[in-house]
């Protein structure tokens, strides 16, 4: 087996616009290997200049085929893209037969354009923070804009939609129940929604039915997301898209919206990175005690009561500092 | 819990003919045994096929290939894979070609082909056994 290149030379190499290294350091995020902390320090500085759109949907709407013709849109405006396109779908053997790359073959040739496909798989630290920090690397490596394209169901896709500065979420006609296939939480994150397959007989009811769904919301949106009619496999409707989704970015920007969002972002991130070290360095080791295992014992025996023994660890608000 | 050996299996078929049944099979097999296979379909030229075994970062690559062409692009993959900088990703195939060309592909760096008589089990079995990274544990550090 070749042994393992350095974190740092990989970074430099990455940062230099080198592939093969921005690969392999996708591969240890993926890994979840433990020099992902001192690669994403390296890479940190360089981010924040791409773009993130997310385009999530339900199974077989078309994302892979809209994300294909949107590359062929944007590339024609000179711009560098990068594509994540995760595939949570894995049986029980844990294999999978990740297929979103099928779609978007003919940008192989196209050195301005990286597509990485990521199954579920192994991902401890969740499937959110591989694809964020694989973001991350196609930022630095300079593609301006990142497509990122999840299956719009589980609660690691919403999450991962919701690290993109725009999101759109492609439904089609004629699927089952048509818009229901939309599910809660992830209609209140789109900023555009696309109805894709616009060459089938259902698709002006099913802009009504997003029509009404969005008529019927409580909360006030500040931008009102626009309905894109699309026919992937015919080239049709992407340009449209192209341009509502920088009128998004447009808007993000005047509002000051978008620096407001990222910079939400890099808190919550912040926090689950002080989160993770808490429960590894305080919390779990604390229960390893021979202490703690006797109050669990007295807890077990109704002697004292949990909030009792989190006293003990953290103390509660009014009982002195940590 | 550290990675299990993890298999990023790139699967292609090259040429012009449209039989994919073969490499939808071998590419099945393999997810069944647990691995990730990364299916870019037809008609792919060298140039793509090396290009997504690159930036997909995979272990191996699997061309499947019925056209005759086996003596031009199995030595143009294995020269941009090189080229790339990924010349420790394997490279396997299958299709039909003559134990002439099997040897003298393989003496240029194909690690293993397949005539059409290979069972799916056979290419699983040779996966498991030569692709694949170290675990973290037999890595070291
Ligand atoms: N009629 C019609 N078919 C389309 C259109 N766009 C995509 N398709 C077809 O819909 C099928 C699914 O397309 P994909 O792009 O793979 O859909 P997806 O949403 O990425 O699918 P998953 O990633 O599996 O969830 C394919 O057979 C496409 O050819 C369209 O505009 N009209
Ligand atoms: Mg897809």
């Amino acid at each position: 087996m070749a042994t393992e290149t350095p974190a740092g030379e990989l970074v430099d190499r990455l940062l230099a616009g080198n592939r093969r290294a921005a690969g392999q350091v996708i591969s240890r995020i993926e890994d979840e290997s433990p020099d992902v902390e001192s690669i994403m320090r390296g890479i940190f500085p360089h981010t924040g200049n791409a773009y993130v759109v997310g385009i999530t949907g339900p199974p077989g709407a078309g994302k892979s085929t809209v994300v294909d013709e949107l590359i062929r849109v944007i590339r024609a405006s000179g711009k560098r893209i990068g594509v994540v396109a995760v595939d949570p779908n894995s049986p029980f053997s844990g294999g999978a037969i990740l297929g979103d790359r099928i779609r978007m073959m003919r940008h192989s040739s196209d050195t301005g354009v990286f597509i990485r496909s990521m199954g579920a798989r192994g991902h401890l630290g969740g499937l959110a923070l591989a694809a964020r920090n694989t973001i991350l690397v196609l930022d630095a490596m300079g593609f301006e804009v990142v497509l990122v394209e999840t299956v719009g169901v589980g609660q690691s896709e919403l999450e991962i939609a919701g690290t993109a500065d725009t999101v759109a979420l492609v439904v089609a006609p004629g699927m089952g129940d048509g818009v229901q296939a939309i599910k809660a939480g992830i209609m209140e994150i789109a900023d555009i929604f696309v109805v894709n397959k616009a060459d089938h007989p259902q698709a002006n009811k099913t802009v009504a039915d997003i029509r009404d769904l969005l008529r019927m919301e409580i909360a006030p949106r500040a931008w009102t997301p626009p309905i894109v009619k699309t026919v992937a496999i015919r080239n049709e409707g992407l340009e449209d898209l192209w341009i509502r989704t920088r009128q998004h970015r447009q808007y993000l920007e005047r509002s000051g919206e978008l620096e407001n969002r990222r910079k939400l972002r890099l808190e919550a991130e912040i926090l689950e990175i002080a989160d993770r070290r808490l429960r590894e360095q305080v919390l779990e080791p604390s229960t390893e005690t021979e202490e703690f295992q006797q109050l669990l014992d007295r807890v077990v025996h109704r002697e004292t009561d949990p909030y009792a023994v989190a006293d003990r660890i953290v103390p509660r608000p009014g009982l002195g500092g940590v | 819990m550290a990675q299990q050996g993890r298999y990023r299996i790139l699967m292609a078929k090259a040429g012009l003919d449209g039989h994919d049944r073969g490499v939808k099979v071998v590419s099945r097999a393999l997810r069944d045994a647990g691995m990730e296979v990364i299916y870019t379909g037809l008609h792919q030229t060298p140039e793509q096929v090396v290009r997504a075994a690159i930036d997909e970062d995979v272990d191996a690559v699997g061309l499947s290939l019925l056209s005759g062409a086996h003596m031009t692009i199995f030595p143009r993959i294995l020269d941009l894979l090189r080229q790339e900088g990924g010349g420790d990703i394997l490279l396997f195939g299958g299709g039909t070609i003559p134990e002439d060309d099997v040897l003298t592909l393989k003496q240029m760096g194909v690690a293993e082909l397949f005539t059409p008589g290979a069972s799916t089990v056979d290419i699983v079995d040779w996966v498991r056994a030569h692709v694949g990274r170290p675990t973290e544990a037999s890595a070291g550090r």
